[in-house]
């Protein structure tokens, strides 16, 4: 503790030094950047303006901890250059307390919506307001159109997208795999006989599974049986089961629990060094792939951002201690469909420093200040892909960027609240537990709002 | 030591209504609880005591002593075998208490910042509920009783029902027509968490104070009242002095809900580390989720440490206690 | 935090407690002189409408909103009952239903029993400072808090691996095989129950012990002179004599239970059928997007605080008659 306190003693004192030397050398309104040490680097952020009177923007969002530290230390520069205080505020109850924020009358100037579903209510509500065209334009030349979509209502453009993860990864431990004699299965059947021949080896169970998650339990579950609809079913009848078009009960969306029922809910399968089937209810998704490392499980599904959850000195690499393969297509050589989640931000008050941090947190300068701290990707079009910290990241960056990738994002998250963030979970909890397929797509069916 | 004072309540000599001191009470307590004592108490009753105090300090020592280990042990071995697998360390309490967040103020602002929502949110309420129950037991007006009932079924008002039509009401304040009546009060300050807490607070505030306080003897009222006190001078120089235990409990209540609070603060503290308290903190740290068991043992107890200081310094309070005079007067 | 900031903080409170101080002083002592002739009334205005003022901004306009908002569905149409008829037909509420009546049957129950055993046992003993505060420490833990220090007894290992949770601990020392406590339906309420009696204990010991010790000495010894044993004494002489007591904390302790949601949002978040109205609620409102829905649940519950404010009255409509 002692380093970062008397850090912080200098930071402030280099800070003054360093204004005291702005001020000598110029005079008036005109940026500390024409002067002093502070002004190297500040070319990147003319276009955001420079503003007199430090003028504070409020971001609110889910990220909380090292992350939170991470995304000021992304925006550290920008706030350096342009005037611009940034005050970021994380809370985990941020999907509750932005509705009552929101509806009490006091909302952040910027929010970072994790679910397009969310967001979509609050722009419904008339809370969200249009960003000027410099986001847009941002958006237009960075990101694919679909991305745009998860942030357009009707033809209005509302949010930009920030940070992205790859769902649908498997993770698994090289060595073992090698060791074995296991391949990397290249289509849905084959993942089904090596789940098969690793449990008949007898030496570990193939797959850990966790979807324990306080009260967005089950969630994990969810992006199982997505990852399966889409590939079994294409995006098409991905679009209309997220709009309610194709149900719950449709044979195509019960063919894809099944599929994930014969890998998960079958005791000789799962769930190593957790228990039976039902442990992966009582098991967080936090502590599932851990076993893993041990070699007691051979795989665990879950999205590119478990890479923070491997302890300390664990290498993730293809040739180290696990790596992730993306869930196979049914045929072999198909679509690379994968599906994933982000985030969006979107701004409750005009002004023109929340027009500049929205305009920066959309450009491609943010996109890589952030991607080179380590920890998240994006998929933003001007991300070089060679400033991700892993080769996972890297990866991930490229299938995002790939023109050929058709990406779907989350179907809970595009679903309505009573599905998507309740239903859908609950219902996967009460399969896990027992119940069967019909009962749980009945269910969960049963609850769309009409 | 033997604990005390089966004192009757209320009826310290005259109107003026003098408590009697704690000494006094002592003292004649002694004297009558060595004739009384052990006569309740028998062998069982004393086995049935340890087993439920053991029962209930179980769940918490073995958190508390989780606190020490290093997370890899908890989550591998039983806290009881800490012998077989020894390990202690301190890291937990270092990440909850001085946080690697660089950007993050230390644990130590949310700290004052509990002491600071906290003690004036003890404070209001008390007074003001004490206030209203006193009216509702010794002023006749029409329609007391109504009322007092209708209070009482606040209680059941869920809070989460409440909390945005009060930050409404915070952040636009009350306009009738174009005519502002009532300012928005700023946020970033203390001040919506008072409010907030205070409100909350009342029904059942009011509820058990007035409980204390109509069981007053009717007497010393009358009297007061005969000598033409009025119900302000009443209400200061006997119910107050007479009502302290009850007072001091309830305080004691009140502070540990306002202290244990999460869901007020998350939605009055205007979303500044200014003024959010160290439950918002831990919250953060631990992860609503419970993942980390780890830092959770610590922040809990973290957190703990001061209301205890509170039920310790005050527990003498209880002897007299909330209800003390709830015999039939 | 600088020094400027404490300072700064400390000065906020000093103010609004001076502040409060000063309203509160000047108040008494304006309807202290308030004319003659009214006098009577004044006092009364003076006296309650602080407090009423702060009811109704908080708490009876909230209350009138989410009335009026159960009648509507999530876009905003008036949709008159449904939303009730939704809560009595979908299988879910109805087991959050049946559970709050479990909750609120035993919670109360349990924790006033255990409490008011405790409060008598340990009633003069040695050291009953300390016994009290063993008891009482749950109550200055925060729900949540409390929640995780009981997850961490329930928490499951299979039987291959070491327990961490003392409670299956205890059942492989006995023989059996761990078993998921929150999972099995339908004891997995039970054992949610008990966190909240856990805490609750704490305040019916408090309170009934000091309730105990207000019942008049003189009685006691007078009951033990005519040779009546302990548990006799206990029966008719302090049960009486804390009956007042024991309403309240029922009172006070099923109302908290009602209103609990914290707990079973940590444990299971409402999952195998563990789910009650407050939690439901909750859901409803803040996560599924429903607030009609969620509403209805609060008012739901309101009605279920009925029957309590009913029995309340008639003891408070005895006491006035006794007096």
């Amino acid at each position: 503790m002692r380093i970062t306190r008397s850090k912080r003693v200098i930071i402030p004192l280099a800070g003054a030094a360093a204004l005291a030397l702005a001020l000598t050398a110029c005079t008036g309104d005109a940026p500390a950047s024409s002067g002093g040490t502070a002004a190297a680097g500040c070319e990147d952020y003319s276009t955001y303006g420079t503003f007199t009177g430090s003028p504070t923007v409020n971001i609110y969002g889910t990220i909380v901890d090292v992350e939170a530290d991470q995304l000021n230390q992304s925006w550290a520069d920008f706030e350096k250059c342009t005037g611009i205080t940034i005050k970021y505020e994380g809370s985990q109850e941020f999907e509750t307390q932005i509705n009552v924020r929101a509806q009490g009358g006091n909302p952040p100037d910027l929010a970072i919506f994790p679910q397009p579903g969310l967001l979509d209510s609050m722009i419904a509500g008339g809370y969200i307001k249009t960003p000027a065209k410099s986001v847009e334009d941002n958006v237009d030349a960075n990101w694919s159109p679909d991305w745009k979509t998860y942030g357009t209502v009707d033809g209005t453009f509302y949010a930009a997208p920030l940070m992205a993860s790859v769902k649908g990864y498997i993770w698994y431990s090289p060595a073992f795999f090698k060791d074995k004699g296991y391949t990397i299965p290249t289509t849905l059947d084959e993942l089904t006989s090596l789940t098969a021949k690793i449990a008949a080896d007898g030496t570990v169970k193939p797959w850990c599974a966790g979807f324990a998650s306080g009260e967005a339990s089950g969630w994990p579950g969810t992006d199982w049986v997505e990852d399966t609809v889409l590939r079994q079913s294409g995006s098409q009848v991905y679009d209309d089961w997220t709009t309610g078009a194709v149900k719950f009960t449709d044979p195509k969306i019960t063919s894809a629990f099944d599929y994930v029922g014969n890998l998960l809910k079958n005791p000789a399968y799962v769930n190593a060094g957790f228990g039976d089937v039902t442990s992966v209810n009582s098991t967080t998704f936090q502590d599932a792939g851990l076993p893993i490392l041990q070699d007691q499980c051979a795989m665990m599904h879950q999205a590119s951002f478990y890479e923070a959850q491997w302890p300390e000195g664990t290498t993730v690499a293809p040739d180290g201690d696990v790596y992730g393969f993306l869930m196979p297509p049914a045929k072999a050589g198909g679509e690379q469909a994968v599906t994933g989640g982000g985030e969006m931000v979107g701004a409750f008050k005009t002004s023109d420093e929340i027009t500049a941090v929205q305009t920066y947190l959309s450009s491609a300068l943010w996109a890589n200040n952030r991607v080179s701290i380590g920890g998240v990707i994006s998929a933003n079009k001007g991300l070089d892909p060679n400033n991700a910290k892993s080769p996972l990241a890297v990866d991930s960056i490229k299938i995002l960027q790939d023109p050929n990738t058709t990406f779907r994002f989350d179907a809970s998250d595009l679903m309505p609240a009573a599905v998507g963030s309740n239903s859908f979970w609950k219902g996967i909890v009460n399969w896990i537990n027992g119940d069967d397929t019909q009962t749980v797509t009945t269910f969960i069916q049963s609850t769309w709002p009409q | 030591m033997s604990s005390v004072a089966p004192v009757e309540l209320p009826i310290p000599g005259g109107v003026a209504g003098r408590a009697p001191s704690l000494e006094e009470e002592y003292t004649e307590a002694t004297t009558k609880v060595g004739r009384v004592k052990r006569n309740l108490t028998s062998k069982w009753a004393t086995v049935a005591a340890l087993l439920i105090a053991l029962l209930w300090t179980i769940p918490t020592f073995g958190l508390f002593l989780s606190s020490f280990r290093p997370a890899v042990l908890i989550k591998t071995t039983g806290w009881w075998t800490i012998f077989s697998n020894p390990g202690l360390t301190l890291d937990n309490y270092r990440d909850v208490l001085f946080s690697s967040s660089v950007t993050a103020p230390q644990l130590g602002q949310y700290f004052v910042n509990s002491v600071a929502i906290s003690i004036p949110a003890t404070i209001f309420p008390l007074v003001l509920a004490s206030m209203a129950a006193y009216a509702f037991a010794w002023m006749n007006w029409k329609g007391r009783d109504v009322v007092f009932v209708l209070v009482f079924a606040l209680q059941i008002v869920p809070l989460q029902m409440a909390l945005i039509p009060l930050l409404s009401f915070f952040s636009r304040g009350i306009t009738i027509g174009n005519a502002l009546i009532i300012p928005p009060t700023p946020s970033g300050t203390y001040a919506q968490l008072w409010f907030a807490h205070t409100a909350f607070a009342l029904p059942l505030a009011i509820f058990l104070l007035y409980n204390f306080i109509s069981q007053v003897p009717g007497e010393v009222i009358e009297a007061a009242r005969v000598d033409g006190a009025s119900h302000g001078q009443i209400f200061l120089r006997i119910i107050i002095p007479l009502a302290m235990p009850a007072l001091a409990s309830f305080a004691i209540f009140q502070f540990l809900w306002v202290w244990n609070d999460l869901l007020v603060a998350l939605v009055f503290s205007g979303g500044s580390p200014d003024v959010a308290p160290l439950t918002q903190r831990l919250a953060e740290l631990t992860g609503s989720r419970g993942q980390d068991w780890q830092r959770l043992t610590a922040a809990a107890f973290v957190s703990i440490i001061v209301p205890l200081i509170v039920f310790f310094s005050l527990q003498r309070y209880f002897v007299r206690g909330l209800l003390a005079g709830s015999t039939k007067g | 935090m600088t020094t400027a900031d404490l300072l700064g903080k400390l000065e906020q409170v000093v103010i609004a407690l001076a502040a409060f101080a000063a309203v509160i002083g000047l108040l008494l002592f304006i309807i202290d002189r308030a004319p003659k002739k009214r006098k009577d009334f004044f006092q009364l205005i003076g006296f309650v409408t602080p407090a009423f003022l702060l009811l109704i901004i908080g708490l009876v306009y909230p209350a009138i909103r989410t009335a009026i908002q159960s009648l509507y569905d999530a876009k905003g149409n008036f949709i008159g009952l449904d939303n009730f008829v939704w809560a009595f037909t979908q299988p879910d509420s109805l087991v959050s239903l049946r559970n709050t009546v479990i909750w609120v049957i035993l919670t109360p129950i349990a924790s006033t029993a255990i409490g008011l055993a405790y409060a008598v046992f340990i009633d003069k003993s040695r050291g009953e400072k300390y016994f009290k505060a063993l008891v009482f420490m749950p109550m200055a833990i925060s729900f949540v808090g409390a929640s995780i220090i009981w997850k961490f007894v329930y928490e499951y290992r299979p039987t291959s691996a070491n327990q961490i949770g003392i409670l299956n601990q205890l059942v492989v020392w006995l023989g059996g095989e761990p078993v998921q406590w929150l999972q099995s339906v339908p004891a997995n309420t039970v054992f949610l129950v008990i966190v909240m009696v856990w805490i609750q204990t704490g305040f019916a010991m408090v309170v009934l012990s000091a309730a105990i010790k207000g019942v008049p000495t003189e009685i006691v010894e007078a009951a033990q002179l005519d040779g009546t044993n302990a548990f006799q004494r206990f029966l008719h002489v302090t049960l009486p004599g804390i009956q007042g007591s024991l309403v309240v904390v029922v009172t006070t302790i099923s109302i908290a239970t009602l209103k609990v949601f914290d707990i079973v949002r940590t444990m299971t978040a409402g999952n195998f059928d563990t789910s009650v109205l407050a939690n439901e609620m909750y859901t409803q409102a803040f996560r599924a997007g429903e607030p009609g829905r969620g509403s209805a649940l609060a008012l739901i519950l309101f009605v279920l605080v009925l029957p309590i404010v009913i029995y309340n009255v008639r003891v408070l409509r005895k006491q006035r008659e006794i007096r």
